[in-house]
């Protein structure tokens, strides 16, 4: 399964979040989504799963668009923002409300719980869970319907170092598995040990679309001292800073 | 199994899951039973039979606003807990989920009417004995259909309002006082009266006699199911509001 995103545009009354954006998440490897803070990561994802309405341009999951998917959680597992639940809900009804949606049966409730170390936890109220339990059920919310692509939102936000190097494992897996994983992050340490491609957005722009080695290589200093994913990222998205604020004048 | 019944099912779970559902709805049933054996407590035989209805429809139009509290907050929560777009990402097609919750609330709602409205009437019956109205009388059952359509109805024309406003915190402050306050204490005045009786809280009047047509203070233009009517076209009109909001609008 792969995730096309082709000429992609999103405008708001305020101005462009997503500008004529091209690229192609292929399955078996973690791609990495990265892009200063207000690049257009998120609208992007959400715009890959139907939630906004793109003003032109396409995103589809194995050429269908995601609206037109009859149980769209077999295919395409998403984590977006993990405090997106009802406080009085324990995290069990809230995986049983999600699987009924798409006929997921109640089996795999207890598969996606035990795989995310929620099993000990799944009467307990939403309220009650730390942020790191809470980024724990939405990626078992993403796994609910064992899809082949996988989309996370900043995942690693909230988790302690256990679970970091859980969810790192967990995605390495995943695509190990074949499946397509695209995750976002601000972490570029996190993502250079992670992703083994990188898609770099600024302001709603394509800037890189390549291996994560390559990207170090390409944006390493002249001078030829080592160099880090986060000193090759600041570069480029620095040029991509500079360049807005010389076109604003 | 449809899609449609799959996404129905899951707002059903989504209902049941929290707390706040079995809360509203005790109370729904607590003030309709308790205004109900109040007034019953306190009325005199000797007007007409269907004065006997009043204890009745008395709780019942009181603890509505309870009713519709639960109606309006059901698709409100979804907002304000963001888990619409989860709910958004798992069913993707903004009519079937808009169907299913409406279905969901709808048939929620309406059960819970019909019980609280059973149990009231035996209670009024337990109090005031055989000046209760009767159930042999077609007025009797026609009154209570009609206050269990309006109860169901107006709750789902609340909802799909809140659909379209996307808050609890706003639907209720505009359709609590319009719809509850002004027009009940407002709806008499006679400057008003002849645009105010079409509200959609008023329209079940008739049916469950607590006014007649040409009553000099509280009448209406319209007979019992005429009002009934009205009422399908302000909840049609309601849901076509809730459902084209919800398509033309980003999650």
């Amino acid at each position: 399964m792969v995730i096309e995103v082709s000429n992609l545009t999103k405008r708001y009354r305020g101005g462009t979040a997503v500008d004529d954006l091209t690229f192609t998440v292929e399955p078996g490897r973690v791609t990495g989504f990265l892009g200063p803070n207000g690049a257009g990561k998120s609208t992007t994802i959400r715009l890959i799963l139907g939630l906004d309405r793109p003003t032109g341009g396409s995103a589809t999951v194995n050429g269908r668009p995601y609206r037109s998917l009859e149980r769209p959680l077999t295919s395409v597992g998403a984590l977006m923002d993990a405090g997106d639940l009802h406080p009085t809900r324990s995290v069990r009804e809230h995986l049983r409300w999600l699987a009924r949606t798409n006929g997921i049966g109640e089996r795999r409730i207890g598969e996606v719980l035990e795989a995310t170390g929620m099993a000990g936890v799944a009467r307990k109220h939403a309220k009650t869970l730390s942020l790191g339990m809470k980024q724990r059920l939405g990626v078992a919310a993403a796994l609910l319907g064992d899809p082949g692509v996988l989309i996370l939102d900043e995942p690693v936000n909230g988790l302690d170092p256990e679970g970091v190097v859980w969810i790192r494992n967990l995605m390495k897996g995943l695509a190990a598995e074949g499946r397509t994983v695209l995750v976002s992050s601000h972490l570029m340490s996190e993502m250079a040990l992670t992703a083994e491609h990188l898609v770099v957005i600024g302001r709603g722009r394509l800037l890189a679309d390549t291996s994560t080695k390559d990207f170090i290589a390409a944006h390493a200093p002249a001078d030829g001292s080592g160099a880090s994913l986060e000193e090759a990222f600041m570069r480029l998205t620095g040029a991509s800073v500079e360049f807005r604020s010389g076109g604003s004048l | 199994m449809s899609g449609f019944v799959r996404a129905a099912g899951a707002e059903w779970v989504k209902l049941r899951s929290v707390r706040s559902t079995v809360v509203t709805l005790s109370l729904f049933a607590f003030v309709a039973l308790g205004l109900g054996w109040v007034v019953a407590n306190g009325f005199s035989e000797g007007g007409p039979a269907a004065d006997a209805l009043l204890p009745i429809m008395f709780g019942l139009l009181t603890a509505q606003l309870v009713l519709v509290t639960f109606a309006v907050a059901t698709v409100g929560s979804e907002f304000s807990t963001g888990t619409i777009r989860a709910s958004l990402a798992a069913v993707p097609s903004r009519g079937r989920f808009f169907a299913a919750k409406m279905t969901a609330v709808g048939l929620t709602v309406a059960a819970a009417a019909l019980v609280v409205e059973v149990a009231v009437y035996g209670l009024v019956r337990v109090v005031i004995g055989d000046a209760a109205a009767p159930l042999t009388e077609w007025w009797t059952i026609e009154a209570l259909l009609g206050g269990w359509i309006h109860l169901t109805l107006l709750s789902v024309f609340t909802a799909s309002i809140a659909m379209m406003l996307r808050s609890t915190v706003v639907t209720l402050s505009i359709l609590l006082p319009v719809l509850f306050l002004s027009s009940q204490g407002l709806g008499n005045l006679d400057a008003i009266r002849p645009v105010v009786q079409y509200f959609p809280d008023q329209v079940g009047m008739v049916i469950m006699h607590m006014t007649v047509p040409g009553d000099p203070r509280f009448g209406r233009d319209y007979g019992p199911w005429e009002g009934i009517a009205i009422l399908v076209l302000w909840t049609a009109a309601a849901l076509v509001g809730g459902w084209l909001s919800m398509r033309r609008r980003d999650a």
